[in-house]
């Protein structure tokens, strides 16, 4: 009998473990069955794909964030704010300069960067809450893009920008290819780099990291920068397909992009994540967005869907944290 | 004597913790109106079955009954409404609540929708005169000292008709006064007729208090006897099993004349003032002293966790200046906090990720990236040299038993080579066989020529290990012992300033 309990609970804890890779191969399969044939073709998986990377990119720096033990709530306005002054910036440059796009990629990662900076230093070396600081940041980055467009759309001179965000390299949209590297690189960081290390360590108990001798104010103050950087990228992809920013973009990104990380199966309480799942997480939401889109439900119903899911993925993520 | 009623009787209880078992068929009965004592060493499974009687956890097998009814104690609330209260070793007050609304808390009065806090302030008032409480009910918990804290949860524990009252280590945080205010409450409480469960590892209270005493050792029923029958010799084989002699290595003097640590002067907020202290190469320093003396304060100002307000640190004669424990490390020392799950083990790590976390940077890193192999290859050695009992090296830290925790917490400072190590209440909550092998570990550590700084709350500890011991009081350092010197006696003047003779006819 004792013998069996261990084989059962041997069985357990290896659903457990990859449970969320379950949960997203029965998605596909649905997904295939249910919107045969249409749902397998390229054409909609690449959609798919590219509709996510936006938030996806996001959702990616926001899991470190969320691992530290904090929230970034700021990362939708951020990426108007952070867009938005970027065109400014291209708009230097001579509708055909080349340089114009690259320095203007790099000026959105620098620009992003110090958002998230800014976030960060009210968090880890002030000790403010990050619910608090973000959301207030929230509404700054907002107004101050509103303030200097006059609420217009600005629109991008450059005669290739547009070029970035609608370009495609082996088959794969542009947008999806930085989805994809910046989320191997984050994977890299967060498990086989001393920061990664310190960063799960500081998120579990912050008092434990701080008497093992980590700087726990710099560990709680880089995923802040990192995930302005991922809204600097966000923002690039995004205007440079549209060519333009309006301010009122990127609204609700932020919910998109937490939405991700909790499915992905990172603790909202901090300390455990894992960026592969953050990754799944968001093409699962694309997934399911593309059914109700196929079934025809009415646009109204997807958030509320998205809601739900979320919602059950915090419970069973809470279930099996009691056992 | 009439025969003695059966209150409550336990039968076979059984108690697991992820298929650990803490309570092996542990039998035995309360009888109405008595104190009996519970003693075992730490890890013996006092405190899991004093949980289980007061309905926080839940037995795994086995039977109670109460007045000889089978009786489900399913949670907290229904031990209480059956009569059971607990004296919590960790208190469950909430700081910014008065006195009443915390001994109300749960149990409030109401006056239609609205709390009746007129009521509940006359009736909280009334139940401190019984017990003969000096405590003023409108006061914040906060300003409270530890020992009126504790009374207010007696009093939060009787406020219901309670008939068994357990006290899980009261005294623990108790200075010897508060301990026989303590006993003098219990007694009035045994007039009127309220049983009491004693938890303690403290021999000589349950001596001085019990009328039964009842031993468990690792999770299983020693014995149940009269006090009247015993004598301390016999119970503390009992409690662990073997004579208290064996369990601490011979000592011996390994000390070198060089001093590797000096502080002077040291003050940082209220709890370090003026304290000054020296450690020889190789010498086993105790700091002994009551809890909240200062000791802990001291050391992780030392270690740059405390915010300096004067004073200087020189290691190996050097002036230092230490800002963080990154600092500290840098300088050879090392600090085993007595907070081990608040302040030492990554509880959802892994052994490799715990042993690695302060080393890492300077060991185990292959450019930017962590070289697994051979943090894996290091954990090993640890695994194997601090004979730690584990599934695997990637099971985490939150499965293992308290020696196993505390033998991976040290393993992570060992890992930063230091010269200085400071142990702060070492063998806290670990059972009697860690516990040997983490004095014959300080031993090793000595004879290495590392110096290690022990604090201590068991006296045992500090006669038995030490070559020199300095006693705190208040934040200051009361007296330097050295080796014959170091004796209860003249630890417990030194950090009380009571004399013993003084404190026993009470």
């Amino acid at each position: 009998m004792g013998e069996n309990k261990l084989l059962s609970s041997v069985k357990k804890f290896k659903f457990k473990d990859h449970s969320l890779g379950m949960a997203f191969l029965i998605l596909v399969v649905i997904a295939t069955i249910l919107g045969w044939p249409n749902f397998l073709k390229i054409r909609n998986l690449t959609n798919i794909l590219r509709q996510i990377s936006y938030t996806g990119i996001i959702g990616l720096g926001m899991t470190l964030v969320i691992i530290s033990g904090g929230i970034d709530l700021s990362v939708g306005s951020m990426t108007a704010f952070v867009g938005g002054i970027a065109i400014y910036f291209l708009n230097l440059f001579g509708p055909e300069s080349i340089w114009g796009i690259v320095l203007t990629f790099l000026f959105a990662l620098v620009l992003g960067s110090l958002c998230g900076a800014l976030n960060g230093l009210l968090v880890a070396k002030f000790k403010m809450a990050p619910f608090i600081v973000t959301l207030g940041t929230m509404s700054i980055f907002r107004s101050l893009i509103q303030y200097i467009s006059n609420a217009g759309t600005i629109l991008s001179e450059n005669m290739d920008y547009g070029k970035l965000g609608s370009g495609i390299f082996l088959g794969l949209p542009i947008p999806v290819w930085c989805f994809l590297i910046v989320g191997i690189l984050l994977h890299i960081i967060l498990n086989h780099t001393s920061f990664g290390r310190y960063l799960c360590a500081t998120g579990s108990n912050e008092q434990v990291a701080k008497y093992s001798a980590i700087n726990i104010t710099i560990v709680k103050w880089l995923p802040y920068i990192i995930t302005g950087f991922t809204v600097g990228m966000t923002a690039v992809m995004w205007s440079s397909r549209l060519n333009c920013i309006n301010p009122s973009d990127g609204a609700g990104y932020e919910m998109d992009a937490i939405a991700a990380v909790v499915i992905g199966g990172t603790l909202m309480s901090g300390g455990k994540g894992s960026i592969i799942g953050t990754m799944m997480g968001a093409v699962m939401l694309g997934i399911i967005n593309n059914m109700l889109v196929m079934g025809g439900i009415s646009a109204f119903l997807q958030q509320a869907v998205k809601g739900f899911v979320i919602i059950v993925a915090v419970l069973l993520q809470y279930n099996n944290g009691n056992k | 004597m009439d025969e003695p009623k059966i209150l409550l009787s336990l039968e076979s209880i059984v108690k697991e913790f992820s298929s650990v078992r803490v309570l092996d068929r542990v039998s035995f009965n309360i009888r109405e109106g008595e104190i009996m004592g519970l003693i075992g060493e730490n890890g013996a499974g006092k405190s899991t079955l004093m949980k289980i009687l007061s309905g926080i956890y839940q037995k795994t097998e086995g039977t109670i009954r109460m007045d000889g009814q089978l009786t489900n104690i399913p949670d907290y609330i229904t031990a209480k409404r059956l009569g059971i209260g607990i004296v919590p070793q960790e208190f469950n007050l909430i700081n910014y609540l008065t006195v009443f609304e915390n001994i109300f808390l749960g149990n409030e009065i109401h006056k239609g929708l609205l709390l009746d806090k007129s009521k509940m302030r006359e009736q909280a008032k009334a139940q401190l005169e019984i017990l003969k409480m000096p405590l003023d009910v409108n006061k914040y918990i906060s300003e409270l000292s530890v020992a009126e804290k504790q009374m207010v949860e007696i009093a939060k524990a009787m406020i219901l008709d309670t008939r068994v009252l357990i006290f899980d280590e009261p005294t623990t945080t108790l200075t010897p006064v508060e301990v026989r205010t303590l006993f003098s409450l219990m007694r009035k409480l045994k007039e009127k007729k309220v049983t009491m469960l004693f938890v303690s590892h403290k021999l000589q209270e349950v001596m001085n208090i019990c009328d039964r005493v009842t031993v468990l050792r690792d999770g299983k029923l020693v014995s149940v006897d009269e006090v009247a029958n015993l004598d301390a010799n016999i119970l503390a084989k009992k409690m662990v099993g073997r004579d208290f002699s064996q369990v601490f290595p011979p000592k011996k003097d390994r000390r070198a004349e060089e001093y590797v640590l000096e502080v002077e002067n040291l003050s940082s907020g209220n709890m370090v003032k003026d304290v000054s202290f020296s450690l020889h190469r190789g010498e086993i320093l105790g700091f002994a002293g009551l809890v909240g003396s200062g000791r802990t304060e001291t050391m992780e100002a030392v270690m740059g966790l405390r915010k300096l307000e004067s004073g200087e640190i020189r290691i190996k004669g050097k002036p230092v200046r230490i800002r963080n424990a990154k600092d500290a490390v840098s300088h050879g020392l090392g600090y085993i906090s007595e907070d081990r799950q608040g302040k030492g083990i990554v509880m959802n790590y892994d052994i490799i990720k715990n042993i690695s976390l302060i080393s890492l940077k300077d060991k185990y890193m292959k450019g930017f990236l962590i070289d697994k192999k051979a943090e894996t290859a290091a954990s090993d050695h640890y695994i194997d040299e601090f004979n730690i009992v584990a599934a695997s090296a990637k099971s985490e830290l939150r499965f293992f038993s308290g020696g196993n925790q505390q033998k991976v917490y040290l393993a992570r400072w060992m890992d930063t080579d230091p010269e200085i190590l400071i142990l702060d209440e070492p063998t806290r909550g670990i059972d009697i066989n860690a516990k040997r092998e983490i004095y014959e570990f300080i031993h090793r550590l000595s004879e290495a020529r590392i110096s290690c700084i022990i604090i201590s709350s068991e006296m045992e500890e500090i006669i038995g290990m030490c070559n020199r011991a300095y006693v705190m009081r208040e934040g200051k350092i009361a007296s330097c012992l050295n080796e014959d010197q170091i004796t209860e006696e003249n630890i417990v003047f030194n950090a009380t300033g009571i004399k013993k003779g003084v404190e026993k006819d009470g």
